[in-house]
């Protein structure tokens, strides 16, 4: 007989393609974590002295770079906030631009959101289908703004691209395709019983523990509290959309997905009103290079959720100071909460769950057993496996809906 | 613009050291300008009494003699508060607020590794976000730091070319 004993596995941290790489502790007694210390940091880059020592322009761009998703969402934060304390007044055709284009960029993450959860769960032919979808928005991004991620929209005072009648026309056609494949998957989604089995009662935080932990985003929503920044601090173009502010009380996995995929079907209804009802006019208003003394709070409802900059500005051309809280950063505490006395595979899914750019590439995991003097390393990928092979054991298991999927039954 | 004037007004009838310390910017955003000694007093009144049930940010500031802090709360209706502060820089303490919202925890670490804030009362825990070798007393957004300054940490001759 063994005697029963903590194990610590650390999982991380670091990939340089992710925003926010993070480390996790995991203390596991048999298969249950016991505890989960978060350790951030990994790719702390630097960025908010960096700003300092720039123009602002040159700032635009960098802080487009916080994020390879979010990219429009840090760079129209920023910009906000610097044309507030200049007193810019944004022409509305930019204002609607800049919404469209965030809306476009919600719609790609969340789907690229759905494929990883898919895999997570080892129901990979959601993955490949929400993947091949995703390049529908991809392209029309890369149609408008010259470039599938780092868009390069914003300036101060505007935007830097008009959109075309044609452009207009391509962003509808797409919209109306992406609309018709997410019914589908909101169909799988809620009545596929192996995805209720996995998801459902997983990474459950109640509706009070979401308020006092400070969670944001879809997360958050899906806890039922119903905080959205497009709504309650309205930017751009929002205070003349019309649009539901999605939530849902299942507080877990299952809820954070369905969150997910209703806002998709909002966000399409913005964009459809965005291209129908864009004002004409000027695009930008030219701005000064020396920004006059002063200060401004800016939030923005990124996919992840809100995210928010301050900026000082002190007379000059570049800022006394640029201060980032991204999305992650409020969600990431919470993963913790989720986890405890939970399995250990249930690790991956509650990790991605909360859409941290966690799980898109192999990570490294060493266990270290405390009572023992070897220590192993196994891989992101093994412990997936782990994962997969363990509901499979308990009768949760993919291999027949990714077969039934592949099989053509599936009518996209 | 009525409920941030009533904020504004509410602040001000409370804490009459607020008279002319408080800026109504633009819609939804309040600024305050409150004496450390006073901070955590107003802080507590502003979440417990006046609906400031949102911890969107803690921003550290360089201001010279002093550092500074701003804590950026929130209505559920979208109003804002920033509630700013300053303390001498050669003993830059702060009180935490993790009793109020555990998520500041990552936001006072950042005040501490880049600004060498000292927060009082946060619960043990990991640095955040500086690499845990990084040299003691370097803080790398106060405005007399740079890059050249890590590099003197550095054992000498090592990796130098002729």
């Amino acid at each position: 007989m063994h005697e029963s004993h903590d194990v610590k596995v650390p999982i991380g941290p670091q990939h340089p393609a992710l925003k926010e790489p993070e480390s996790f502790l995991v203390t596991l007694n048999g298969e249950k974590i016991t505890q989960l210390g978060v350790r951030l940091g990994y790719n702390h880059r630097g960025i908010e002295k960096a700003c300092e020592e720039r123009t602002y322009v040159q700032d635009v761009y960098l802080v487009e770079r916080i994020c390879g998703i979010c990219s429009h969402s840090h760079a129209t934060c920023f910009v906000q906030a610097v044309e507030e304390i200049a007193a810019l007044d944004v022409p509305r055709r930019a204002k609607y631009i800049r919404s469209l284009i965030g809306e476009l960029e919600r719609i790609h993450s969340h789907l690229l959101w759905l494929g990883v959860a898919g895999h997570e769960i080892g129901f990979d032919t959601l993955l490949m289908y929400t993947w091949r979808d995703r390049e529908v928005v991809m392209d029309l991004l890369a149609e408008i703004t010259g470039n599938r991620v780092n868009y390069g929209m914003n300036t101060l005072g505007g935007v830097r691209r008009d959109i075309s009648p044609e452009q207009k026309q391509a962003v509808l056609k797409g919209i109306d395709a992406l609309e018709e494949r997410t019914k589908y998957y909101i169909g799988i989604a809620t009545e596929e019983t192996t995805i209720l089995k996995r998801l459902s009662g997983v990474g459950v935080i109640s509706h009070d523990d979401t308020i006092r932990l400070g969670v944001v985003g879809p997360t958050a929503r899906a806890s039922g509290v119903e905080r959205d920044i497009r709504r309650d601090d309205p930017y751009a173009a929002y205070d003349e959309l019309s649009f539901k502010v999605i939530t849902t009380n299942t507080n877990d996995v299952f809820g954070r997905a369905v969150v997910r995929l209703l806002e998709l079907m909002e966000s399409y209804s913005m964009v459809r009103q965005l291209v129908n009802n864009l004002p004409d006019g000027p695009i930008a208003v030219k701005a000064p290079r020396k920004i006059p003394a002063g200060d401004a709070f800016s939030r923005y409802e990124a996919p992840r959720g809100e995210d928010a900059h301050y900026v000082k500005a002190n007379g000059t051309d570049k800022p006394e100071r640029v201060k980032v809280r991204a999305p992650t950063l409020a969600n990431v505490q919470a993963v913790a909460h989720m986890l405890k006395e939970r399995y250990l595979a249930d690790l991956p899914i509650v990790v991605a769950a909360i859409d941290p750019c966690f799980s898109c590439t192999d990570r490294l995991l060493a266990v270290v057993d405390p009572h023992e003097t070897g220590s192993g390393v196994i891989t992101w990928g093994q412990l997936h496996s782990y994962s997969i092979e363990w509901y499979r054991r308990r009768g949760v298991d993919f291999s027949r809906l990714n077969e039934t999927f592949r099989a053509g039954k599936d009518n996209g | 613009m009525a409920e941030e004037q009533t904020i504004q007004t509410e602040l001000i009838a409370k804490f009459p050291f607020l008279t002319d310390k408080v800026r109504v910017t633009r819609v939804r955003r309040i600024w305050a300008e409150v004496p450390a000694e006073k901070i955590a007093e107003v802080f507590d009144h502003a979440v417990k009494k006046m609906g400031f049930s949102i911890l969107c940010a803690i921003t550290g500031l360089d201001q010279g003699a002093t550092l500074g802090a701003i804590y950026h709360l929130a209505r559920e209706s979208g109003v804002t508060l920033h509630l700013a502060t300053s303390v001498p820089k050669e003993a830059p303490i702060l009180a935490t607020v993790t009793g109020y919202f555990p998520a500041a925890d990552a936001y006072e670490r950042e005040l501490n590794d880049l600004f060498g804030m000292q927060v009082q009362g946060l619960p043990p825990g990991s640095r955040y976000p500086l690499p845990d070798d990084w040299p003691q007393g370097q803080y790398p957004l106060r405005k007399d730091w740079n890059v050249e300054m890590l590099e003197h940490h550095k054992p000498p001759g090592e990796m130098k070319h002729a």
